[in-house]
């Protein structure tokens, strides 16, 4: 097999409902700042979700706004934000050769669901439901948006996989960069699920929405209380290059891309797998050729519902729990989950960890679930561990997608 | 509604459409895609207003009829006469 091109992360652009930067997210996870709050959408009633509220109008105008969509929306801040955080300047890429991969968790659902209320009002006379439809409903709509607001050329298309599709746009930009297709990725994962009602019910139906008096503290992943998903919106697109490009230009270099993988349980439509989490896991690490006790900190996926941090638990337990120093913790105690979006923002937020040594905590762990006890999980306050040179990024989701990411301080 | 008030629902629901235009100084006589940055989705949109606003419908033969401001006025007059007027825009 030939010597592949090592691939870097050089750009960060994201909102999450806690931030809309790097730096501003990072600071509330270091202050164990969250961003769950009241929320209120039709036919629900009163919920909880993570809200983002970063300035569209940044970087679009008001029809690109009103025409498009909310998930087009944050793709085009996060893309444009990223693209000025890496120092890039477009104008020097052949257009064609700059791709756009964000992960998806699904979309379509809050425009086809705002449409059918819509005519609703006029007695489902269709000659009132929306010629947006359909460009808004498309799978590639909000990396088509970016190539519309950022006149790209290239390859821009999103990966639908559920709430592990966070991983996904990574992996699938470094996999074109390394076979020459194209000289630039933004990517990454994009979620508006809290916009759709229907994530709200399905959840609800199957027993798995969160429910807390204070909102700050519904998600709470690992801890005995903990009753279900807060969901959320946000999104996260890396620019990455090939770590050669990124030199000459004299990028800034957060981290390296050192393994990848993605599998499937092949078992159930929403129920967890432990083989499956766990061979994702080893495929990851072998792929990045590095033994379990080599990984500086995990990145766990647990969205507080009962089962399923319990069967994670159980698997961070049989892959790493001889390491001494692999430290664990979670995101989604803050921002609740962000689906599509998850897998990407989640490792951002850890990615100033490869600089600084500090590990921020999963906060809300008010009483340790034994079934989740795991060895250096970061409880409510953030660590110096001292040094940080690797980082495992897991995310799964139904159908039992599981992916796993493996990023570390480039050696230069 | 009068005439001026159709004129009012006509830039009303054009400052809808595109939102970033500035609708105050159009040129009535002249065509609106050369004034303002509209193109066929937009076009598809003001009718789509049209309707849900005040009930009107515009067949597709006749919308070369609402090419100008003045050519709105025109067509849409005496269908909007009895209704009243919606401005959600604040043109």
């Amino acid at each position: 097999m030939p010597e592949l091109a090592r691939v870097v992360i050089t750009g960060v652009g994201l909102t999450a409902p806690n931030g809309n930067s790097l730096a501003e997210f990072r600071a509330s996870l270091l202050a164990g700042r969250s961003g769950v709050q009241p929320y209120e959408i039709r036919h629900v009633g009163p919920t909880l979700a993570g809200v983002c509220h970063f300035d569209a109008l940044r970087h679009q105008s008001k029809k690109e706004v009103r025409r498009g969509t909310r998930a087009g929306s944050i793709a085009v801040y996060c893309a444009n934000e990223a693209v000025a955080d890496a120092g890039l300047e477009l104008a020097r890429y052949d257009p064609q050769r700059v791709g756009v991969y964000p992960g998806i968790t699904e979309h379509g659902n809050v425009e086809t669901e705002n449409e059918i209320a819509e005519v609703a009002r006029y007695q489902f006379d269709l000659s009132y439901w929306s010629h947006h439809h359909n460009p808004r409903t498309v799978a590639n709509n909000p990396a088509g948006e970016v190539t519309l607001n950022l006149g790209l050329k290239g390859p821009a298309y999103c990966l639908g996989g559920a709430c592990a599709a966070g991983n996904l746009g990574l992996i699938h930009g470094a996999q074109l960069l390394r076979l020459g297709e194209i000289d630039l990725a933004l990517c990454g994962g994009v979620s508006e699920s809290i916009r759709t009602f229907g994530i709200f019910a399905s959840f609800a139906a199957e027993g798995a929405l969160a429910r807390h008096a204070e909102p700050s503290k519904a998600s709470r992943p690992f801890d005995r209380q903990r009753n279900g998903i807060v969901v959320a919106e946000g999104g996260c697109l890396y620019a990455l290059e090939r770590l050669e490009d990124a030199q000459r230009r004299g990028a800034r270099i957060y981290a390296e891309l050192l393994g990848h993988c993605v599998n499937s349980d092949g078992t159930d439509f929403v129920l967890p797998d432990a083989a499956g989490q766990n061979a994702c896991i080893r495929g990851a690490l072998a792929s990045a050729r590095l033994e379990p006790a080599a990984i500086d900190l995990v990145s766990t996926h647990a969205t507080s519902t009962p089962s399923g941090d319990a069967i994670e638990a159980r698997v961070v337990r049989e892959v790493f729990g001889d390491g001494p120093r692999t430290f664990i913790n979670n995101t989604k105690s803050f921002i609740g989950h962000a689906m599509g979006a998850a897998g990407a923002l989640e490792l951002a937020g850890n990615l100033p960890s490869l600089a600084d040594g500090v590990v921020h905590p999963t906060i809300n762990l008010d009483e340790l679930d034994p079934a989740c006890a795991m060895r250096n999980l970061v409880a409510n306050e953030p660590r110096n561990v001292g040094r940080v040179d690797t980082i495992l990024n897991m995310s799964f989701g139904m159908l039992g997608i599981n992916s796993a990411v493996v990023v570390g301080r480039p050696r230069l | 509604m009068t005439e001026e008030e159709v004129t009012l629902a006509v830039k009303d629901i054009i400052q809808t459409v595109a939102p970033d235009e500035d609708v105050s100084n159009l040129d009535p006589e002249k065509r609106l895609r050369e004034q303002i940055d509209l193109d066929s989705m937009d076009f598809l949109d003001i009718v789509m207003e049209l309707r849900k606003l005040y009930g009107v419908q515009v067949p597709e033969e006749d919308y070369k009829e609402l090419a100008t401001l003045a050519g709105c006025v025109r067509y849409l007059h005496p269908k909007l006469a009895a209704k009243s007027l919606h401005c959600a825009a604040s043109a």
